[in-house]
């Protein structure tokens, strides 16, 4: 009767919990070394929770994030009777630290002179020229494109919530049209891909075709740093 | 030897990796480092001068022409490469491994809070890191550093040549805001 559930893997392309830890961060506007950690373990906790429900495949680390948020977050409850008392964030704070440098370090790399790509050799040796195909360069993170996603499920009337699983569309399908639309169009906006009346389940399904298409290496998502609108181009 | 600087030029005109001025000196015997040194300063002063379609560049503990970056497009129609490119992912694993080496995959796996082990092996197929070998602990887990390609790739002359983490930090600061 049911389909078999359609899993995404989301490790190797998208980020992992320390990306959902900065984003948040990034999101709230918050100090990293006065963290709102109530705020952020709750929102983590949503996030989570939401990739479940889209049978996004969470992989343990992100349980492990979770439970280490949530052991700051209880410890931050109890009463410290020492002065000397390290502010339990500091566990968070440094690995975060540090995630930050190497990721700065990781973009300062992105920018150099690269061969291959800015500048070649006689003889250029095959490796230089290999696609890594599950590298594809994903401008926008998972993170930004499940905050656009939230914003498509808001906009549906409560009238259009009701789950009607009559007809229900497979996500092969959904790739097999988004293609069509990409054949005569070359890119679309990630909010064309949902029509305003769309139901809920065709909404979800149209995100998992999306992030399965980029994991296949056949979209690219680039996010426009000033209108902040998502543009899907076909590769 | 008068034509020295010719010398090494048509060297560097056939190798295909970087010429390290030790390979020169075993080919070419009778001058001295210093000699071989100048001769390559005054082959780049050169090619600065005539602003051509290549430059002398130090990478990877040599040197090596190639081509100038700003006449990539133009390379790219002819030899219509498959992009290079890293995923974000692959490049903070190999940002760890570049400032951490030797490093293991459970303290790289430690820094981004996930597991690495398809792009370790994507970034080992690619010749970008290296194994030294395995460590004397249980376990006995691979040791990783990274290679000459990896120099070649991103234009650096040696390990040292990466930006030091004070100056990373300082652009660390603005990358929380920059964030994509």
């Amino acid at each position: 009767m049911q389909e078999d559930i359609y899993k995404v893997q989301i490790d190797d392309i998208f980020e992992g919990p320390m990306d959902l830890l900065v984003h948040l961060i990034k999101k709230h506007e918050v100090d990293i070394y006065d963290i709102p950690i109530a705020l952020i373990t709750k929102q983590y906790l949503e996030y989570i929770e939401w990739m479940k429900i889209m049978n996004i495949d969470i992989a343990g680390d992100f349980i492990v994030m979770a439970s280490t948020l949530t052991k700051v977050k209880s410890r931050m409850l109890l009463p410290s009777h020492d002065e000397d008392d390290e502010d339990p964030r500091l566990e968070l704070v440094k690995p975060i630290e540090e995630y930050l440098l190497m990721k700065s370090a990781a973009e300062k790399l992105a920018t150099r002179i690269l061969l291959g790509e800015d500048t070649f050799v006689r003889n250029p040796r095959p490796e230089n020229h290999l696609m890594d195909h599950e590298g594809e360069i994903i401008k926008v993170g998972l993170f930004e494109l499940i905050d656009a996603f939230q914003k498509i499920l808001e906009n549906i009337s409560p009238h259009d919530r009701v789950d009607i699983t009559a007809d229900r569309i497979s996500v092969r399908d959904k790739i097999a049209q988004i293609v069509d639309i990409f054949e005569t169009r070359g890119s679309t906006t990630f909010n064309e891909l949902f029509p305003e009346n769309a139901e809920q389940s065709e909404v979800i399904v149209t995100f998992l075709a999306i992030l399965e298409m980029v994991r296949l290496s056949l979209v690219r998502i680039l996010q426009n740093t000033r209108t902040g609108i998502i543009r899907l181009f076909y590769l | 030897m008068e034509d020295i600087k010719n010398i090494i030029e048509s060297l560097l005109l056939v190798t295909e990796e970087p010429l390290t001025i030790d390979r020169i000196k075993n080919i070419l015997i009778e001058p001295g480092r210093k000699e071989i040194q100048t001769a390559l300063t005054e082959l780049s002063a050169e090619y600065e001068a005539r602003k051509g379609g290549f430059l002398l560049r130090e990478v990877a503990g040599g040197y090596q022409i190639c081509t100038r970056p700003e006449y990539r497009e133009w390379i790219k129609r002819l030899l219509q490469p498959k992009p290079l490119r890293l995923s974000k992912a692959a490049l903070e694993t190999l940002a760890i491994i570049a400032y951490k080496q030797p490093t293991i995959r459970s303290d790289i796996e430690h820094i981004r809070g996930v597991n690495c082990g398809g792009i370790l092996r994507m970034l080992f197929e690619r010749k970008l890191i290296r194994i030294l070998g395995r460590k004397e602990i249980p376990g006995r887990p691979i040791i990783y550093a990274t290679t000459k390609q990896f120099l070649e790739t991103f234009d650096l002359k040696d390990l040292k040549d990466l930006p030091t983490p004070e100056e990373i930090a300082t652009l660390g600061d603005a990358s929380l805001e920059n964030l994509e």
